[in-house]
């Protein structure tokens, strides 16, 4: 029979748990009652009292301490180590963070168990098949496995974050031996508050490609005015921005470059493939942004000069062959309008 | 002061992003339609890892750089033809099964074997290099396992930029969520850095680094020790291409007004 832990952390003011989280307590509920397996759930946290307080029925246990507050290999793998032990799960589940995704490997390694991430479904009732993407969102897979413990990281958005009614369980506190510490963490860098595109919890992904930079049909380039036109629509609409891989690279050849965009915004191939409600490409022209960049977009609609680009048909709902310098100048006007 | 460096690169193979995949069964389980003979790169965040490695081992007198790298003989000379032109390293190639679906954690086991067999390799030097993810598994665990079975516990994953001190200390960013970095200092080798798009442009082809490395590519890779993947009680219940087919309705006589009053509407709908 098996039985089930979810590994949980404490998001970055440590007073709530994240969000994703939460989505895994969800999937943890669900396979729990599918299985009629004992649900488990470990929390990573410097102090855990109060953000046990908002967790379902389940066996609670949790590492705490100074040495949990700041995310990194040695404390973390060692907390979650010492959580899979005490609680003798056969599954493991936890959320795909930067956090949890650094150790879970070798987690699952000194357990004597097996890993897979980015899983986006748990099914089954007798054999757990989960599903997972490879080559980059291109291939699906179900898979199973025998050996246990299975450790399952489950990618964001892919359940509803846990809302139920606290059970008010008290906590297990788990004891780690923590190696001497040589890594320290100095700091969070990110872009300034105005200046931060990249928005997880948008509901608009705003797809910019090469096209922006290109020479316009007067001859020249309007690398002005195409930051501005962008940077406009983003702060009218409060969309996260991704890029195609051809537009970021322009700024390592040494052309013209949206001065904003990093390697971060990159999405496909390469980059991400981030989860919105919908999603509006502009100057695209390739497979990247289209097929695998918003593998995970709901609504789809480009604004595109080709009206031959075959990436866009079948993989967009809605595609405008216009001039997105034009149409994007209209639209903030409108988006402006309205708001005032 | 220089720092000597010993930086081993994991690195795979995956196919040109420009081809088109079709999952086939293979005797040995899923596989891709004429997957050995698609044309392939070096894996794009591995390739960064690569280069990372190399400016670094410039940059710091009496350091070393290997690239060790599993799958088919065949398809390692062929990738190679064009790596070998990029940066100076000895290849440790390990002749083994291609594509994302064998087990990573075989993979990993594989690669450690190889590395912890390395001559001359200095441990206490060791900066573990590889992408964070694959751009075929891409599961972000195997370089994570190797550090394990090599005992190395500082980790860093989703790397863009590392930045050593003169007591051998080094200071890492780290991608995190919402297009952050976080910013850790490391006592010092060893430790795994997981890499993502880093800060370097791809290298020039140099035809002279090229044929050096290939006088010792070449022989390595006729002695390529040969790994068979165990699959660790996976199994695939079904892999498929996504069915999702879109009706795309396609506008091509609306006014840049009429477009952006319906976009209006349509980002304002719940």
């Amino acid at each position: 029979m098996e039985s089930i832990l979810v590994l949980t952390h404490a998001d970055e003011t440590g007073s709530a748990l994240t969000k994703a989280s939460l989505e895994v307590i969800t999937a943890g509920q669900v396979l729990a009652a599918s299985l009629n397996a004992q649900l488990a759930i470990g929390i990573v946290a410097a102090d855990p009292t109060h953000l046990s307080k908002s967790l379902p029925s389940a066996r609670l246990l949790a590492v705490s301490g100074e040495a949990f507050v700041q995310p990194r290999y040695a404390t973390d793998a060692a907390a979650c180590e010492a959580l899979c032990r005490t609680a003798a799960a056969t599954i493991v589940l936890a959320p795909s963070s930067s956090r949890f995704a650094r150790v879970a490997a070798g987690v699952a390694h000194r357990l004597g168990g097996v890993i897979d991430t980015h899983i986006t479904s748990i099914s089954g009732t007798t054999t757990i098949e989960a599903t997972r993407w490879f080559y980059r969102q291109r291939v699906e897979a179900v898979l199973t496995r025998d050996a246990r413990p299975w450790l399952l990281l489950l990618d964001a958005g892919t359940h509803a974050p846990f809302a139920g009614e606290p059970a008010k369980t008290p906590i297990e506190h788990v004891t780690v031996d923590l190696p001497a510490p040589r890594t320290t963490v100095t700091g969070i860098r990110a872009p300034k508050q105005d200046e931060q595109t990249i928005r997880p919890d948008a509901k608009l992904l705003f797809v910019t490609g090469a096209g922006w930079t290109k020479k316009q049909p007067d001859g020249q380039i309007h690398v002005a005015e195409a930051s501005g036109l962008i940077l406009g629509f983003l702060h009218q609409t409060g969309a996260s921005l991704g890029s195609s891989k051809s537009l970021v690279d322009q700024g390592g050849e040494g052309n013209s470059v949206l001065p904003f965009l990093t390697h971060l915004n990159q999405i496909g191939q390469t980059g991400a493939t981030p989860r919105h409600a919908k999603g509006l490409s502009t100057c695209c022209h390739g497979e990247e942004p289209h097929v695998v960049g918003w593998r995970f977009i709901a609504d789809r609609r480009a604004i595109s000069l080709d009206a031959n680009c075959g990436w866009t048909r079948g993989k967009a709902d809605v595609v405008y062959i216009a001039d997105a310098f034009q149409v994007v100048a209209k639209l903030n006007d409108l988006l402006a309008a309205k708001k005032a | 002061m220089p720092n000597p460096l010993h930086i081993v690169v994991c690195a795979g193979t995956s196919p040109d992003p420009l081809q088109t995949l079709e999952p086939v069964t293979t005797p040995s389980g899923p596989g891709l339609k004429n997957e050995l003979v698609l044309p392939a790169v070096l894996d794009p965040w591995a390739a960064s890892a690569l280069y990372e490695a190399a400016a670094l081992v410039a940059k710091n007198p009496g350091s070393k750089l290997w690239l060790v790298s599993l799958g088919p003989k065949a398809k390692l000379q062929q990738v190679m033809m064009t790596v070998a032109q990029k940066v100076p390293f000895e290849l440790v190639p390990i002749d083994g099964p291609i594509g994302g679906f064998p087990d990573a954690h075989s993979t990993a086991a594989a690669l450690a074997e190889a590395i912890a067999a390395l001559p001359g390799l200095d441990r206490t030097k060791l900066l573990l290099f590889g992408g964070w993810e694959s751009a075929t598994r891409g599961a972000g665990v195997t370089l994570q396992i190797v550090g394990e079975h090599l005992g190395i516990t500082d980790q860093f994953q989703g790397v863009d930029q590392i930045t050593l001190s003169d007591d051998g200390s080094f200071e890492v960013l780290e991608r995190i969520e919402a297009g952050r970095h976080q910013v850790s200092v490391c006592a010092g080798t060893p430790a795994v850095l997981g890499w993502a798009t880093g800060n370097l442009a791809e290298p020039r082809n140099n035809p002279q680094v090229g044929m050096a490395n290939m006088r010792t590519i070449m022989p390595a890779l006729q002695k390529a020790k040969p790994a068979t993947l165990a699959p660790n009680g996976l199994s695939y219940v079904s892999v498929s291409l996504p069915k999702q087919q879109r009706t795309t309705r396609v506008e091509k006589n609306m006014s840049p007004d009429e477009i952006s009053a319906e976009l209006v509407a349509w980002i304002g709908a719940e």
